[in-house]
């Protein structure tokens, strides 16, 4: 799958990906109202890495209607549609309007954004901001509902556990992880927003880690994100207990990427005479 | 927008001046398609590390597929594209972005700074391949004569009247390139084509507002994608209540359609 906001909405690679090969394509983060985002420099390079502060850009859940939606429906492949509110009823709305269309086959709920009501905290931070705001998804939204998980909590399992039980059907992480960037030349912060998102190859250990803990911790199927750029590093994901991956940063250097990834398990599986791809998820827990 | 990906041989590589290299390299597709002002994302290595692809403006395209692209080595990525030895394969993706429109006037005026101006000898080549009558006049200003001598010449080698200036007086007369611009009021420019650094093209927007010219601009962003999907490469809108993308609405703007900041 391709993570969100790293593949637009799938038209942008239309003329250089096979869009009907991947495994759903998961559009870019949409709120109730467009918004417009952060001022730039909104990316800075690091080292195996980018940093991001978009500022959730996107635009609205009408254009997104209006707009967006036809050419999706025209391929095959699930549409899986990442969702971003202020507040829970934002959540639920998005929710309650998505449902009523078809071609949507499950949301994503993006809980690392602040909850405006509660001060600017993160959804994510706390389990139980983290569990309301997935019931209230839960409640709305009939097809699969998938929350994703922020890495920047002291302990991702407890938010994991939170979100499980409060009806979540799967999980993916992890999002971009918190950092900054200084020029040192004009002795500044890089990215106008002075913190912003690390993604990349950079941040795969970490993601690895989080993955493999709440395998250990939840019984719903987990999707594996974080600097995923070859088919090693989604095979890794799936034997610390992901059933899936998404490919993010890694849609930027190489468009085919996420291609590449789905091919390059077939290959290992061939290989090394492993009949599925359900045999390797989790195999490098079990003793 | 049909882009393409090619893995590019590289046929040519020059030294034009200390730090500015010109690299010539085959990709039929791209060099079919792309228009002056449209760019192209390279990838500067195989690893990870520079991790992004750079844009480059298309500075010329030439006969048998060759796309060429004219940069300035400023860190690890162009240091590297520096580095490449001819018959290297390059992952170039493009043609990427909005370009140049030519206007419909029989003279047109190129205004340039720095490495900027890469894109300004495609344009040039494409005014003239419109209509052989339309005339061309390049303005090109420099902090110091050794960033501008040797694109001012290949210029000049295209038949065209270049007029230089310069910050320290090294090379033409000494000042900045809206200095020469003020000789234009008699000629009543339609359009002025635009690239460079930020200050210079405000500057040079400025100018053109004031004497109501038209302006295009070519803007250099931060990118990740150049494929519209990141949304990194926001450029403010004029009206301030939002922004544009370099990749997609640009990155040649008309100046009157950004905010200047
Ligand atoms: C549409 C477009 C067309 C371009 N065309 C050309 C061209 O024809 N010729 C040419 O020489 N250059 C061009 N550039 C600029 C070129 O992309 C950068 O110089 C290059 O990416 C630098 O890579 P690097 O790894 O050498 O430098 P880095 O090591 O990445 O950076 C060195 C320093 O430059 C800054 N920097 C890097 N990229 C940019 C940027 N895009 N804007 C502002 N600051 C930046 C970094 O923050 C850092 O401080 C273009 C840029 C854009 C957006
Ligand atoms: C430019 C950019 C924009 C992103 N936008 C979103 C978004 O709108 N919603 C979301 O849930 N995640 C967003 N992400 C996070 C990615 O989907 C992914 O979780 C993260 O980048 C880690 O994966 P990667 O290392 O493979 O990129 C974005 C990431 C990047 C780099
Ligand atoms: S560079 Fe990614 S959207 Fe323009």
């Amino acid at each position: 799958m391709t993570a969100s906001g790293t593949f637009g909405y799938g038209e942008e690679f239309g003329s250089l990906v096979n869009l009907h090969r991947l495994g759903a394509i998961i559009a870019k983060g949409i709120s109730l109202l467009p918004r417009q985002g952060n001022p730039p420099p909104r990316i800075a390079e690091t080292a195996c890495g980018m940093l991001n502060a978009i500022g959730l850009e996107n635009v609205g859940l009408e254009r997104f209607f209006s707009e967006k939606l036809s050419f999706l429906r025209g391929i095959d492949t699930p549409l899986i549609v990442n969702i971003l509110g202020d507040t829970i009823e934002d959540y639920q709305q998005l929710a309650k309007r998505l449902n009523d269309e078809e071609k949507v086959a499950a949301v994503e709920v993006n809980i690392s954004c602040p909850n405006v009501k509660q001060g600017g905290v993160a959804f994510g931070t706390d389990p139980d901001m983290a569990h309301a705001v997935t019931k209230a998804v839960c409640q709305h939204f009939s097809r699969p509902v998938i929350v994703k998980l922020s890495p920047n909590v002291t302990d991702i399992t407890l938010v994991a556990r939170a979100v499980e039980e409060a009806g979540a059907d799967g999980l993916s992480l992890i999002n971009t992880v918190l950092g900054m960037a200084i020029d040192i030349e004009s002795c500044r912060p890089k990215l106008a927003n002075t913190f912003g998102g690390l993604s990349g190859p950079a941040i795969k250990p970490i993601a690895l880690r989080m993955v493999w803990q709440v395998a250990g911790s939840v019984s719903i199927p987990i999707i594996g994100i974080g600097g995923i750029t070859t088919p090693e590093d989604a095979i890794e994901f799936l034997l610390a207990g992901a059933t899936a991956i998404q490919v993010g940063t890694a849609n930027f250097i190489n468009p085919q990427a996420t291609e590449e990834i789905i091919q390059g398990i077939g290959t290992y599986l061939e290989k090394n005479g492993i009949a599925s791809v359900e045999d390797l998820i989790g195999k490098a827990r079990r003793v | 927008m049909q882009v393409y990906k090619e893995l590019a041989e590289i046929i040519r590589r020059e030294q034009v001046a200390e730090d500015i290299y010109r690299l010539t390299v085959k990709a039929p597709d791209i060099a079919a398609a792309s228009k002056p002002g449209q760019f192209v994302m390279v990838r500067t290595g195989e690893g990870l590390d520079p991790l992004l692809r750079r844009p480059f403006s298309v500075h010329q395209v030439a006969e048998g597929g060759m796309v060429q692209i004219l940069f300035k080595v400023i860190g690890k990525g162009t240091q590297a594209l520096a580095n490449m030895e001819v018959g290297r394969k390059l992952d170039v993706l493009g043609p990427i972005g909005r370009g140049f429109t030519i206007a419909d006037d029989s003279q047109h005026f190129l205004v340039g700074g720095g490495i900027g101006i890469a894109p300004l000898f495609f344009l040039a080549r494409r005014i003239l391949k419109k209509s052989e009558a339309f005339s061309i006049r390049v303005l090109l200003g420099a902090r110091t004569k050794d960033e501008i001598a040797a694109l001012a010449d290949d210029f000049k080698g295209m038949g065209l009247v270049v007029d230089t200036i310069t910050e320290d007086g090294s090379l033409g007369k000494q000042g900045l390139v809206t200095d020469l611009m003020a000789d234009l009021q008699q000629e009543k420019p339609v359009m002025i084509y635009g690239c460079g650094p930020y200050p210079m093209l405000r500057a040079v927007a400025k100018t053109c507002r004031e004497n109501s010219w038209g302006c295009q601009v070519s803007l250099e962003t931060m990118m990740a994608c150049g494929l519209a999907a990141c949304l990194g490469c926001a450029v403010l809108r004029a009206d301030m209540k939002g922004y544009v993308h370099a990749c997609k609405d640009g990155p040649v703007f008309d100046a009157d359609d950004v905010a200047w900041l």
